[in-house]
């Protein structure tokens, strides 16, 4: 099949974009971390994006409905590197996400479990051959998801268990969820969550609460919500310009070339570079959903859709965080936050839209 | 473009499974839907950042700057104290405190940091952990006053320890031993009821203010403005960079009216031994006033405490033992002492007899060691025979003024004792001053509501009874009496002439002469004062022995020394146009020239120093005049009349 493959159909408007936002990324990581211990972390982007253009080539190169066939050893490879996670894992900032790979290179195995996650949803339902999802069906499937969902939950990274959930939600949508099951689904969900506050780590409580009202704590449960929200405020309409932040530059910000990046970068560009910024992240969700919208088949679309759900789960959590309209949650900002695992994962990501997108004529 | 399946029913047909439906035209309505959604979730993150950037960004903005702009107070030094020659007594030092910024601070370090600071580390760890549930912004002072080598640890350890932060701070330097204090007073933290008091409205918290003595009574003029240098800080709090500077301006210089000689002879002469009752060092106080101003020379109060534990934190242990101390170290006697004068007040009855005309200096009266007087017999101190007002002054007779004080009568006596000044205020410019109690018809009924009873009248023409007062007040009167009746405010702080509050009462000159010559002879013609007498200088004077119980009720307990007399003198010189009024009162020192030796001290260092300014002066202008030179500080020095004149320049 490979000789109908032309590069010229891969979609060149969705690297153009992601591009566009991986060099802001690193223009704001620069930024963040001139004056710190990590003014090395610009150029190791680069590289990462770098590598991740390759990993995208990469899930071209075999067609999408072969990769599929080593579902459940993926799935079951997953659930073992997670295991091993906890036994092998170095502990960072009181959670164990990272496999130590040698050469000072940690791998965290919960990303590259998203895709495993987005392959499983998009064979399962494939493989009802239904136009509805049945609630039986649904449930088997949510088994096999909260298998992994657990395990990173015990790192513990409730942000990263959530897009798990999120993937397997946002399919099964699309797979045709009644309406009423949804309805039941949130009204369970209203109920279990006050009942899981109670179970929830130290930290977690503390984050809600710090949410709920900052300025209870500025000092500590708030902080992080408050500084950033001053950082953001204080950008206004066009922003304090590269490298002139003051909550950036003088690390009031927490972690700025991380999970904050979007903060620093809103206050260093202004409420003009945030509509330009989440322009993209807009155009490059369409572009995504497009591609499942033309996918040739329905493991493509679910495929598709997934990389969308997965996408806008982040950008969501993410930017909703840093802007004070959602707890503070760890997860990346995609294809800006620093983090190897991180920018491979949503290159892998797009590969497999590009798969998808590359063999829509065959069938 | 989508493309359909080739055989939709191909599959089945082989495999018998149910009809692989393969088409995604089912999920076009979910996608869409998941569209809407994501544009829902793009407007709620714009409408987010609309709030902040676009609705609130002044408000953010300022807290951003809140946050980074930090504005570092720079202390303006607080004015020094320095006496009537500009010899500084009160003077500031620089010293740095040491803070532990618990942003940073690791508990492991606490040990070395300890070791470097010889710092007890059982009581820095305490510290620590009653700090542990504050906000970690507050910063743990841990060290005041750190010395070369607690700097030395600091400086050479900042790569380790990062959460030793040094602040400088200026500390007040005080004379050592309790020199002046209780002129001076000290500082301290403004207190909370100090903050709601109109004389500190203008303060803030946390501002070092004067808390007694002059310190307090002038502390607007001490104290300096804080300047501010606004600064850049880091999350750490670390300096980035300096933005702006206001400089801190200084208080104002206090020049006191002190002379530091004088004061320090008579603190020595307040802790010199008195072998006679076998003590080593006499309570009580000492004032030195010139008499022509009102201008204080010296002041004293014993026991004294020390400023500079109240210049930092005073430790609990040191404030119980000053405030346990039964002899009061923190009492300003010189002006809180409220005592009967004794005999001293003798010459203020003999004023007021001779003013009201009761009596003239040629009167008499005969003493035969007793008077009955009222019903009661008075005793004296000894059979004086016939005595005239003079006589009865040097050798204070008790019956004469007896006999003196119930012809005059207790409000002549009131009168003349309110003018000068007893029973008042004398204004001085410390804090906390008492007034005395002069007695009177009128005073008793005000006080007991009852009559007075005549009886009374003798005991206060004697300075005992009800009457009592602050040394102070017995110095400024008697100057005032000296002076031929003007009696000036006294002061510590010099004022220009036309400023000093003053009473003003020509009294008859002859009735004044009487009275000093009076004086004189206690001094000079073998009366009870003979102790002060100095050669060269018309020295004036009067004891005083203050009963404090009646003898009869003495007896009855025996004589512990919590009610052995007081010793009094009051004394001034010279006779003609006196310059310095001397007053000590020697608290149970048994008799009045117990204290005469004491002012002594004092009238012999003043006329001293007076002499050896002159000639120093005169040396000067002698040889200046030799050299032709035109000196500005000798020239106006009186020649004495056998130099000749410089010659003109020509």
């Amino acid at each position: 099949m490979t000789k109908y493959l032309s590069a010229r159909d891969i979609d060149w408007t969705i690297l153009l974009i992601v591009l566009l936002i991986c060099s802001v990324g690193v223009l704001q990581i620069y930024s963040a971390t001139r004056d710190t211990d990590s003014t090395s972390s610009w150029w190791k982007q680069v590289l990462y994006v770098a590598g991740g253009i390759v990993l995208m080539w990469l899930m071209l190169a075999v067609d999408y409905h072969s990769i599929l066939h080593y579902v459940p050893g993926l799935y079951i490879g997953s659930v073992t590197a997670l295991a091993l996670t906890f036994l092998l894992g170095d502990r960072v900032y009181g959670s164990k996400r990272w496999i130590p790979l040698g050469f000072g290179f940690h791998l965290q195995v919960s990303e590259l479990v998203k895709l495993v996650i987005i392959l499983l949803v998009a064979r399962y339902l494939t493989d009802l051959r239904t136009d509805d999802l049945e609630l039986r069906d649904l449930l088997k499937l949510a088994g096999l998801v909260l298998v992994p969902t657990i395990l990173v939950l015990k790192q513990p990274d409730l942000g990263t268990a959530m897009t798990y959930v999120a993937v397997l939600f946002a399919c099964s949508f699309v797979a045709g969820l009644r309406w009423k099951y949804i309805a039941a689904i949130a009204v369970v969900a209203v109920l279990v969550v006050p009942v899981t506050y109670h179970f929830l780590p130290d930290y977690q409580k503390a984050r809600w609460v710090g949410f709920m009202n900052p300025e209870g704590d500025p000092q500590g449960k708030g902080y992080q919500s408050i500084q950033s929200q001053i950082a953001i405020g204080s950008g206004s309409m066009f922003g304090k310009g590269v490298t002139k932040g003051t909550q950036t530059q003088l690390r009031f910000l927490p972690v700025p070339w991380k999970d904050f990046i979007f903060a620093a970068f809103a206050e260093e560009h202004g409420f003009v570079g945030v509509i330009g910024m989440l322009a993209l992240f807009f155009v490059l969700l369409m572009r995504i959903v497009q591609n499942a919208q033309t996918a040739p088949d329905r493991v493509g679309m679910y495929i598709c859709m997934g990389v969308a759900a997965l996408l806008l789960f982040h950008v969501l959590v993410n930017v909703g965080m840093v802007a004070g309209l959602i707890p503070v949650t760890g997860i990346p900002l995609p294809f800006m936050s620093f983090g190897g695992s991180s920018i491979w994962t949503f290159f892998m990501a797009l590969g497999l839209v590009n798969n998808v997108r590359l063999r829509r004529f065959v069938n | 473009m989508i493309l359909p399946p080739a055989d939709p029913q191909l599959e089945n047909q082989l495999s018998g499974k149910p009809p692989l439906r393969d088409d995604t035209r089912f999920a076009a309505g979910r996608i869409a839907v998941f569209q809407y959604s994501a544009v829902a979730v793009f407007l709620v993150l714009i409408s987010g950042f609309w709030r902040l950037q676009v609705q609130n960004p002044e408000f953010y903005d300022e807290r951003a700057q809140a946050n980074s702009i930090k504005s570092v107070p720079i202390p303006g030094p607080r004015g020094r104290i320095l006496d009537r020659d500009g010899r500084v007594i009160v003077d500031n030092r620089s010293s740095f405190s040491l803070i532990l910024a618990r942003e940073q601070a690791k508990e492991e370090h606490l040990r070395p940091i300890a070791q470097g600071l010889n710092l007890d580390y059982d009581d820095l760890y305490a510290r620590v952990a009653r700090m542990r549930k504050a906000p970690k912004y507050v910063p743990i002072v841990i060290k005041d006053q750190l010395t070369p080598g607690d700097l030395d640890f600091v400086e050479s350890h900042h790569d380790f320890f990062p959460e030793l932060v040094l602040i400088q701070a200026q500390k007040r330097l005080y004379p050592l031993a309790g020199f002046l204090a209780h002129v001076i007073g000290y500082t301290g933290e403004i207190s909370e009821q100090e903050l709601d008091q109109p004389e500190f409205a203008r303060y803030e918290p946390g501002a070092v203010v004067g808390k007694f003595g002059v310190e307090r009574e002038y502390n607007d003029l001490l104290m300096g403005v804080d300047g501010q240098r606004q600064v850049i800080v880091d999350n750490r709090g670390q300096v980035r960079q300096t933005i702006g500077i206001k400089p801190a301006i200084p208080g104002h210089d206090l020049k006191l009216t002190i002379d530091m000689d004088l004061q320090a002879v008579a603190e020595l002469a307040m802790d010199a031994p008195y072998p006679e009752l076998g003590i080593d060092h006499k309570n009580g106080a000492v004032v030195a006033l010139d008499p022509r101003n009102g201008e204080v020379l010296a002041m004293v109060s014993r026991p004294a405490f020390d400023p500079n534990m109240f210049a930092t934190r005073i430790r609990a242990k040191d404030w119980r033992e000053i405030a346990d101390n039964p002899d009061h170290p923190m009492l300003n006697k010189a002006i809180q002492a409220e005592q009967a004068p004794g005999s001293t007040f003798k010459p203020f009855v003999a004023i007021a007899g001779l003013e009201t005309g009761t009596v003239d200096p040629s009167w008499t009266t005969h003493c035969t060691g007793g008077v009955k007087l009222y019903d009661k017999y008075q005793h004296c101190h000894a059979v004086h025979g016939t005595l005239s007002m003079h006589g009865a002054i040097v050798n204070s007779c008790d019956v004469f003024f007896y006999t003196l004080g119930a012809k005059v009568g207790i409000d002549n006596i009131a009168f003349y004792g309110d003018m000068a000044g007893f029973g008042h205020k004398t204004g001085i410019d410390l804090p906390h001053e008492r007034e005395g109690i002069m007695p009177s018809e009128q005073w008793k009924i005000r006080t007991y509501r009852q009559k007075w009873y005549v009886g009374e009248t003798p005991s206060v023409a004697i300075g005992q009874g009800a009457l009592t007062v602050t040394p102070l007040q017995l110095t400024r009167a008697i100057g005032g009496l000296a002076v031929g009746g003007k009696w000036f405010e006294p002061h510590l702080v010099a004022r220009p002439a036309g400023k000093v509050r003053e009473v003003d009462w020509n009294l008859t000159p002859e009735h004044v002469k009487t009275v000093v010559d009076g004086m004189y002879g206690v001094v000079n013609e073998g009366g009870t004062g003979g102790r002060a007498r100095l050669p060269n200088v018309e020295v004036c004077g009067k004891t005083g022995t203050a009963q404090l119980a009646s003898y009869d009720y003495i007896n009855s307990v025996g004589k512990g020394v919590e009610l052995r007399e007081n010793a009094w003198f009051e004394a001034f010189a010279p006779r003609d146009n006196p310059e310095i009024v001397v007053v000590a009162f020697f608290e149970h020192g048994r008799h009045g020239p117990a204290a005469a030796e004491i002012v002594r001290d004092v009238l012999a260092a003043y006329f001293d120093k007076k002499a050896r300014i002159q000639t120093r002066k005169q040396v000067q202008a002698e040889t200046s005049a030799r050299l032709g030179l035109d000196l500005p500080g000798a020239a106006p020095a009186a020649p004495s009349p056998g130099t000749p004149q410089p010659a003109p320049q020509p």
